[in-house]
This record gives structure tokens, C-alpha cells and sequence, in this order.
């Protein structure tokens, strides 16, 4: 099936010289969740502002459900909801109407029955006679979502989420985004929170200096980048690692010793390394393994690219 | 045409001057009355008529232009500049509207805001001066292309802020002195030749002159060419806005 949404070589250079992409390639699928993961200024609130009209590139295309953002703006655009990083609405005017002005921007004919699922899902039903001005912050951002999906999009693009958002909040809208995708709609949500996207995510994207470093499927991702550790709780600490295991990757930290390996290795080596310890006479008490997180697989990848850098 | 966008933008406009209609109306019609209390009856009685019409009467064109010009900048600009201040104007460049679009949407409520004003000043003023209009159509027509064309005008100024004082710079700075200046309170054949002469570069005074005509059947200048002063106004107006949008200037990096 045609990505519903595809990105090729999306350049932004900036008026003031800054370039915030450097020609992003990137297929979204219908359906999906995907979530940009990448450190302050690396380029994704750039490339969704691309996207969805607020920046105009400086090379590429872009095409959403096959209309080009550029020639064929207003089916690509109808497509779009756009949840923006800041909390910007018209501060006097009453939450439905907030609402209503969105849907009818989009050019949809007025549907309150609609409008009131929408704001029912988000618990923002009560308020809808409340100024926007009078919500919590909290609540602002549920404003912004209820908008956004106003003029029931395709494809909801979620700039930073849960940025300020308490824990409960965050868990609602997980839940939310979820639910939203079993309706069909494809999410794109950019965050720095790692387990955000461990969370969330079918595929993760990582960016960084403009640049996508990767895109792969979650899974897949912590499976070929996750790294294990076998920790084992040593019952007599020796002076020094035997000379017999000097072989394996270890580490000794007091009683500890630790064990990395790659979980995609032909062989782990952990049977292995469990009768070299026999025959040097170790002992342990207790063993742990440790899978490494998205956190360590992306920490990994941003090192990776700047060393690139630095090399070239 | 996405007239539902249109339709979007128009009605919240609206309902944005609703909300405080009575702060809307009160300080035109206010000042107004103390023009009128000033000019018509405290001055205006030791003048004589100006070219056969009492001089209470002579300054309503003048007075209605002057507050539609100060309506249809201050919406308007006010209208786009807010959104930009708030960070709303992100909404506007992902829906799915023509530059066109917003302008209409929002210089569209600007102007219908300022003739709904203007519209209150001339019946205030009814009530201190007969007003006998000679050519209605042509007093209306002028009143709209003047309220859209500084709508317009109004536009670029919000679009061009980049702060709450500029916003009020040009209406200050510019627009209320060449409103003074260009024949509102007087016929600038009542001045000394060399201003009179300086007076015609006053966009203003063609927009006064022929609004006056409408009303009384006089004009400092042939009306035919405020008809075309107004008209080149607005299209150097829309002119600039539409290089705005395609160059995305200070709203689209």
C-alpha cells in the first residue's frame, strides 16, 4: 500500500542561514504510529511545520494521501490535524466555539454532534461554556487536540504531547492516541521522553542535526540495537577478573560482575561463560539480566552520528 | 472558494465585536458628540456656511470618514495581528485556504465592523444636523470601497507589527494627521494657495472630497478622480498583501 504520507529530501534552510534539515526521506503508513524521537533543535518540529504548511521548505516534496503539499495544498492540508508544541488558542472565546471555528477553517459544514463526541473523549464536554482563558493548562492542551481533530483528519501530527503534562494526563493521552488509531488514523508525535515512544510507538524515527538517523520498527529496533547484561552476584570476591575469562566483556564492580552481550550474536556466549566460571572456581549467589532501553539504543545512535560528524 | 473557511473566520471575527459591542460603539459615538459640541456648535456658529452648507453639517463626511478610516485599520490589524501574537496563525496556514481566503475573511469583518460604526456616527449626527443625502448609492458605494480599502491597509499593519506599538504607530503617525489635513473640518479651498496645492497629495482629501459630494453635491476635487484615487488604493493595497502570501513574509519562514 502507498505510504499516506511520504517525504523526500525535505530540505529547510533558514533565512538567518541556519539549516534545519538536510534532505529527510521518510514514509509514514497508513495506520501507523510513529513517533520522532531526537534532542532539542534536531528538526522535528521543523519537518511536521513542513508538512503541514507553517514552514515552507526549500527543497523536496512531500505528499500526503498522493496530493503534493505544494500544488495540491488543499486536499493535502484537508487530510491534516496539527496539535502544536506551544499552547496557542484565542484566550476570550468559549471552548465549542474554539472548536467550531476550527472545523469550519477546514472547510466542513458545522457538525455539533460530531464536535461533542470529540469533546466528550477528551472530558472536555462540561466546559464547552467555559472561556479558554478559565482552563487549566491541562485542559488548554486537550483544547488544542479537540481542534485538531475538529475536521476528523486522516493523519493527527502531535508536536511534543506530553511536554508539562502530569502523569495522569500523559496516561490519558496514551490512551487517547491509541483509541485514535484504532479508528484508523495515523499519528506522527514527536518527543524527547523515550519511553514516550517505547510506549506508544509502532516505528520510531530518530533525528538529530536536521539529519533522520533511522527509522525502524520499535521492536525490531530494541531487538537488533538492545544490548543484555548478565549480572551475577559473585559469593567470594576475587583480586581480579581469572586471566581464563579474559575472552568475555566483563566488568567487576565490588561482588558484581557484569556480563554485556548482544542479543542478535550467532551465540551469546552465556553457557559458555557459566563453565569457564566453574572451572575458575567462581561462585555467585544470585544472577539478573538487564535489557538495555530505548534511551540507551538512542543516547547510542545521537553518540554514533556526532562521532560521524566529527570524522568527516 | 472555501466559503465554509471564510464563513469561519468571518463569524468569529464577528462574534470577537459582539462580545464588546457596547466599548465599540461608546467611544466613536462619544467622540463624535464632542466634535460635534466643539466644532459645530462652539466654533461652527461663528462660521458662515461653507459654500451654502452649515458647517455643523459640512464635517459629518469628515467625521464618519475619519472614524471609518480609524475602524477599518484599527479591526483589521487588530484582527490578524492577535492570532500572530498568540500563536494562533498556526491553525490559518495548515487549513486548507488560499491567501485570498483570509483576506476576505478577515478584512470582510474588519469592513463590516467600521460601516457598522460609521453607520451609528451618521445617525448620531442626524440628531445635531439635518443630513439631506443627494446621491445615496454613490455615499454608499464610497463607504464601502473606503472601509475595504483601509481594511486592507489595516491587514499589511497587522501582518508588519511586531509588537502592540507598531501597531498603533501608523494609525497615530500617519493615517489621523492626514485625516485632520485632508479637508475633513474645512473646504482646502479655504486655505492659502500653496497649501491648497500641497493638500492634493493627500491621499485622504479625495476620499473626504468625493464622500462630501455624495452628500451635498460639492467636492475640493472632481469626483471622478477621487473614484479613481480609492480604486488605486485598493488595488496597490491588495497588491501588497498578495506579495505578503507569496513570499510568506513575516508570517511563513
Amino acid at each position: 500500500m502507498a505510504p499516506i504520507i511520504s517525504i523526500k529530501g525535505l530540505q529547510k534552510t533558514y533565512d538567518s542561514g541556519h539549516t534545519a534539515l538536510h534532505g529527510v526521506d521518510l514514509d509514514i503508513e497508513e495506520g501507523e504510529i510513529l513517533a520522532l524521537l531526537g534532542p532539542n533543535g534536531a528538526g522535528k518540529t521543523t519537518t511536521i511545520s513542513a508538512v503541514c504548511g507553517l514552514v515552507t521548505p526549500t527543497g523536496g516534496t512531500v505528499t500526503v494521501g498522493g496530493h503534493d503539499i505544494a500544488t495540491d495544498y488543499r486536499a493535502a492540508r484537508s487530510m491534516i490535524g496539527l496539535v502544536p508544541q506551544e499552547i496557542s488558542i484565542e484566550p476570550f472565546e468559549k471552548v465549542m466555539n474554539t472548536v467550531r471555528f476550527s472545523r469550519g477553517l477546514f472547510g466542513k459544514k458545522r457538525d455539533d454532534a460530531y464536535l461533542e463526541k470529540v469533546l466528550r473523549s477528551l472530558s472536555l464536554w462540561d466546559k464547552r461554556d467555559s472561556r479558554n482563558n478559565e482552563l487549566s493548562g491541562g485542559m488548554k492542551r486537550r483544547v488544542l487536540i479537540a481542534k485538531a481533530l475538529s475536521h476528523e483528519p486522516r493523519v493527527l501530527f502531535l508536536d511534543e504531547p506530553t511536554a508539562g503534562v502530569d502523569v495522569n494526563l500523559r496516561k490519558d493521552m496514551w490512551q487517547l492516541v491509541r483509541e485514535l488509531r484504532a479508528d484508523g488514523v495515523t499519528i506522527i508525535l514527536t518527543t524527547h521522553y523515550i519511553e514516550e515512544a517505547e510506549e506508544m510507538a509502532d516505528r520510531i524515527g530518530v533525528i538529530d542535526k536536521g539529519r533522520l538517523l533511522l527509522v525502524e520498527e520499535k521492536d525490531k529496533l530494541m531487538k537488533s540495537l538492545g544490548r543484555k547484561q548478565l549480572v551475577l552476584e559473585l559469593a567470594k570476591v576475587p583480586d581480579a577478573i581469572p586471566a581464563s575469562l579474559a575472552g568475555y566483556e566483563l566488568e567487576l564492580e565490588g561482588n558484581r560482575l557484569t556480563y554485556t552481550f548482544d542479543t542478535t550474536a550467532e551465540s551469546t556466549g552465556v553457557t559458555r561463560l557459566m563453565a569457564d566460571l566453574a572451572s575458575a572456581g567462581l561462585k555467585f549467589t544470585d544472577l539478573s539480566t538487564r535489557q538495555s532501553s530505548l534511551e540507551d539504543v538512542f543516547l547510542s545512535l545521537v553518540d554514533e552520528g556526532q562521532q560521524k560528524e566529527a570524522a568527516q | 472558494m472555501n466559503w465554509l473557511a471564510i464563513g469561519a473566520i468571518y463569524r468569529f471575527e464577528m462574534s470577537r465585536f459582539f462580545r464588546t459591542v457596547t466599548q465599540s460603539i461608546i467611544s466613536p459615538v462619544l467622540s463624535t458628540v464632542l466634535y460635534f459640541v466643539v466644532f459645530g456648535s462652539a466654533i461652527g456658529g461663528r462660521i458662515e456656511s461653507v459654500e451654502g452648507v452649515s458647517y455643523g453639517a459640512f464635517i459629518v463626511p469628515g467625521l464618519v470618514m475619519l472614524t471609518l478610516l480609524q475602524q477599518s485599520i484599527s479591526n483589521a490589524s487588530f484582527g490578524i495581528y492577535f492570532p500572530k501574537f498568540i500563536g494562533t496563525i498556526f491553525e490559518l496556514l495548515s487549513a486548507p485556504m488560499s491567501f485570498i481566503e483570509i483576506v476576505i475573511g478577515y478584512v470582510g469583518a474588519a469592513a463590516t465592523k467600521a460601516l457598522f460604526i460609521a453607520g451609528i456616527i451618521m445617525i448620531t449626527a442626524s440628531f445635531f444636523v439635518e443630513l439631506n443625502i443627494l446621491h445615496p448609492v454613490w455615499m454608499l458605494a464610497f463607504l464601502v470601497m473606503t472601509a475595504v480599502s483601509f481594511a486592507l491597509l489595516g491587514f499589511i499593519i497587522g501582518i508588519w507589527a511586531k509588537n502592540f506599538e507598531q501597531l498603533q504607530l501608523i494609525p497615530l503617525l500617519v493615517v489621523t494627521p492626514l485625516v485632520f489635513l485632508g479637508g475633513s473640518f474645512y473646504s482646502i479651498s479655504m486655505l492659502p494657495p500653496a497649501w491648497a496645492t500641497v493638500s492634493h497629495f493627500n491621499p485622504v482629501l479625495y476620499l473626504v472630497s468625493g464622500f462630501r459630494w455624495s452628500f451635498f453635491g460639492i467636492s475640493d476635487v472632481p469626483v471622478g478622480i477621487s473614484l479613481v484615487a480609492v480604486a488605486g488604493f485598493f488595488v496597490i493595497c491588495l497588491a501588497a498583501i498578495y506579495a505578503i502570501f507569496r513570499t510568506g513574509w513575516r508570517i511563513k519562514p
